[in-house]
C-alpha cells in the first residue's frame, strides 16, 4: 500500500514537472535523466537485489540504440518495431554470454563484464562499412504514432517518463513478490538460497536478461532521440556512471535508483564549469560516498530515520 | 623479409608489449594475494610511471639512470597515498565497495594526470638510441631489451624478496593466513600498505620502459589494467609464474592477430583471451588450488 502512494506522487510530480520546467534544454536534460532511469532501475534489481556486479551494462545500452538506429535508417523500419528488436537482440546476447558469466563472483564477475563491455565498444568502432566506426552516424528517424512525431522535447519527455513509470511499476510488483525475495536470499547468502531450494543460477539469469533487455530500449530511446549514434557514448566510463548511479542511490531501492540517475544525469550542468576538470569532481564524489556512506543515500536516510524515530519512541515501546 | 623473419618481428613486437603486461599482472598477484582485491587502479601506475619519467627527463633534462629510480619512487608514494586514504580506514568493506574504490581512484588518477600533463600523448626518448638490431632477418629495438631487462630485474628481484628476505617471508605469511600471520606478530595493516606500495612500484617500472615505445596519455592505464588482468587469470590468479608465461602469450597472440588477422581488432583479441579463460577454466593455466579461494567472494 505504501508504495502505491509513493507512486501516485511520482506519478503527479513526472507529469507535472514539463509544466514548472520550460526551458527545453533542461526538458532535454530530464529526458536523459529517464533514459538513464530506466537502465538504473533495472541495473539495482541485478545487483542491489540479486548481488552480481555488472561493469558492462553500457554495452546492452549501445547493442539497443545501434541495432534499433540501423534498422530504422539501413532498412526503414518503424522505430517501435527497432524498439523490440533491440530488446530482443540484447536479451539474447545477456542469455548466451551470461551462461558462463554469471557463474563468476565478485571482482571475476566484474572484470569479465568490463571486459564484455570493451569488446562490443572495440567491435562498433571497427566495423566501419556498417557503423561508421568511430565517428558513428546520424539521420536516425524519431518515434512516431501516425502523424505524430515526438519531435520536440517534451513530447519525447513523456514518453520516456511513462516508460518509466511502467518500469516502476512492473518492478516494484516484482520486489514484493516470490521473485524478489527468492532474489534477496541470493543476495544474502547464495548457498543458503539453493539449499531452501530456490533455483539461484535461473533466477540471476532471468534479472541479468531482463536488466539487458531493459538497457537496451533505453539505448534505442537514445537513438531515436538523438538521431546521432557513436561509439564513445557506450564505453566503459559509462558503464560504470551507471553502476554508480544506482549504488549512490541506494543498491537495494528502486527509487534510489531514480535518484541516482537524477544526481549523476544532472551533474554535468552544475560542473560545466569546471569544464573537463569535472572528471576529477566524479571521482572524489565517487570515492567519498564509496567510503562514508557505501548503503548511498537511500542508507543515509534510512540511518537517519532509525536514529529519529530512536530518539521519539522508546524501544520497549516500539 | 621471409614469412619466417615477419612472423618473428611481430614475436618481438608481443614480446615487448606482453612484457608489461607480465608485470602489470605481477602487480595485480601481489595485491591480490595480500588483501584478495583487484586494484582496478592498476593500470594508472603505468601511465604515472611513465608520465614522472617524461617530466624528469624532458622538463628536469635528469639523466634516465637518475629519473628512472625517482619516477618509480613517486609512483610508489601515490600508491601508498591511496591505500593510506582510501582502504586502510575502511572496515569490514564488500567486495563492491572496493571495487568501486578502486575504480574511483582510477577515475581521480586519470583526472589529475590530465590535470597535470593534458590530454595529448607524450613522447619520451628511446634510453639507448633507436638503431634496430637485426636478428635472423628480423629487427628488434634496442628499447625492447630494456623492456625485456626490466622484467627479468623485477621477477629476479621479486623471488629474491619473498623467498630470502623477512619482511617478504612475513607477506607471503600474510597471504596464507592473515589470522595466523597476526598470531605470530605480523602487522597485517602494514603488510597492505606495503603491498600496494610494491605493485606500484612494479607498475611504475613498467610504464617507463615502454612509454618510449607506444606512447603514453592520460587514459592510456584501463587497457593496460584489462590485459594485465588477463594475464594474471590466465595464469592462475596469485601465481607470479604464471602471470610472466601469460602476460608474454597474451602480448604474442595480440602481435601475430594484428598482424595476421586485423590490426582493428587488437584489443579484442587480448580480451576473448580473458573471457574464454575466465568461462573455461577460472583456475588459469598454471593455478588448481585457486579455483577454491574463487569461493572466498
Amino acid at each position: 500500500m505504501k508504495h502505491y502512494i509513493s507512486l501516485a506522487f511520482f506519478i503527479v510530480v513526472v507529469m507535472g514537472l514539463p509544466m514548472i520546467v520550460r526551458n527545453p534544454y533542461y526538458v532535454g536534460t530530464l529526458v536523459f535523466v529517464g533514459i538513464y532511469s530506466l537502465i538504473t532501475i533495472s541495473l539495482s534489481l541485478l545487483l542491489g537485489y540479486a548481488g552480481q556486479i555488472s561493469l558492462g551494462h553500457a554495452a546492452f545500452y549501445g547493442i539497443g540504440a545501434y541495432t534499433s538506429g540501423l534498422l530504422a535508417t539501413r532498412c526503414h523500419l518503424s522505430p517501435w518495431i527497432g524498439l523490440v528488436c533491440a530488446a530482443v537482440v540484447a536479451g539474447v546476447l545477456a542469455y548466451s554470454i551470461g551462461r558462463p558469466v554469471l557463474k563468476l563472483r565478485g571482482h571475476y564477475l566484474a572484470m569479465a563484464t568490463l571486459g564484455f563491455g570493451e569488446i562490443v565498444y572495440i567491435f562498433l568502432n571497427s566495423t566501419v562499412e556498417l557503423t561508421g566506426g568511430p565517428s558513428g552516424f546520424g539521420q536516425i528517424p524519431r518515434f512516431a504514432v501516425g502523424a505524430f512525431s515526438f519531435k520536440n522535447d517534451t513530447r519525447f519527455y513523456y514518453l520516456v517518463w511513462v516508460t518509466v513509470i511502467i518500469l516502476l511499476v512492473l518492478v516494484l510488483n516484482v520486489i514484493n513478490s516470490r521473485i524478489g525475495r527468492a532474489l534477496r536470499s541470493i543476495h544474502g547468502s547464495e548457498t543458503a538460497a539453493n539449499t531452501m531450494g530456490v533455483n539461484t543460477a535461473s533466477y540471476k539469469m532471468q534479472v541479468f536478461v531482463f536488466s539487458a533487455a531493459v538497457s537496451s530500449i533505453a539505448g534505442a530511446y537514445y537513438a531515436h532521440y538523438v538521431t546521432f549514434v557513436s561509439p564513445a557514448t557506450f564505453d566503459a566510463n559509462t558503464s560504470i556512471l551507471l553502476v554508480t548511479m544506482v549504488i549512490i542511490g541506494g543498491m537495494s531501492n528502486v527509487w534510489g535508483a531514480i535518484l541516482g540517475a537524477l544526481l549523476l544525469g544532472t551533474l554535468p550542468e552544475y560542473l560545466r564549469t569546471f569544464g573537463d576538470y569535472d572528471i576529477l569532481i566524479y571521482g572524489a564524489i565517487m570515492l567519498i560516498i564509496m567510503m562514508f556512506a557505501p548503503e548511498g543515500l537511500a542508507g543515509i536516510a534510512a540511518a537517519v530515520k532509525r536514529k529519529f524515530e530512536g530518539t521519539l519512541v522508546p524501544r520497549a515501546a516500539a | 623479409m621471409d614469412a619466417l623473419a615477419i612472423t618473428l618481428q611481430y614475436v618481438f613486437t608481443g614480446v615487448a608489449i606482453g612484457s608489461i603486461y607480465a608485470m602489470v599482472g605481477l602487480g595485480f598477484n601481489i595485491i591480490y594475494n595480500c588483501t584478495g582485491i583487484i586494484n582496478f587502479a592498476q593500470g594508472e601506475f603505468v601511465m604515472l610511471g611513465g608520465m614522472f619519467m617524461v617530466t624528469l627527463t624532458t622538463v628536469w633534462k635528469l639523466p634516465v639512470g637518475i629519473a628512472f629510480p625517482i619516477a618509480v619512487l613517486l609512483v610508489v608514494l601515490v600508491g601508498i597515498g591511496f591505500e593510506r586514504i582510501a582502504i586502510h580506514p575502511l572496515k569490514n568493506p564488500s567486495v563492491l565497495v572496493l571495487i568501486m574504490i578502486t575504480i574511483a581512484g582510477s577515475i581521480l588518477i586519470k583526472g589529475l594526470a590530465m590535470f597535470a600533463w593534458g590530454k595529448e600523448a607524450r613522447y619520451l626518448p628511446h634510453f639507448s638510441g633507436e638503431t634496430p638490431i637485426n636478428i635472423m632477418g628480423a629487427t628488434i629495438l634496442p628499447q625492447t631489451l630494456w623492456v625485456l631487462a626490466s622484467l627479468l630485474t623485477v621477477v629476479v628481484g621479486l623471488a629474491y624478496f619473498f623467498n630470502r628476505t623477512l619482511i617478504g617471508k612475513a607477506m607471503r605469511a600474510c597471504a596464507h593466513n592473515p589470522d595466523a600471520a597476526r598470531l605470530v606478530g605480523i602487522s597485517v595493516k602494514q603488510m597492505v600498505t606495503l603491498s600496494f606500495g610494491l605493485s606500484s612500484g612494479i607498475g611504475a617500472i613498467a610504464g617507463v620502459v615502454i612509454t618510449p615505445i607506444i606512447l603514453m596519455d592520460y587514459q592510456r592505464g584501463a587497457m593496460l589494467a584489462l590485459k594485465g588482468f588477463g594475464a594474471a587469470i590466465l595464469g592462475g590468479l596469485g601465481s607470479a609464474p604464471g602471470a610472466v608465461l601469460a602476460g608474454l602469450l597474451i602480448g604474442i597472440l595480440e602481435s601475430l592477430g594484428a598482424g595476421y588477422i586485423s590490426s582493428h581488432y587488437k584489443d579484442a583479441i587480448a580480451l576473448i583471451v580473458l573471457l574464454g579463460v575466465l568461462f573455461v577454466r577460472p583456475g588459469g593455466l598454471l593455478g588448481s588450488a585457486d579455483v577454491q579461494r574463487l569461493k572466498k567472494f
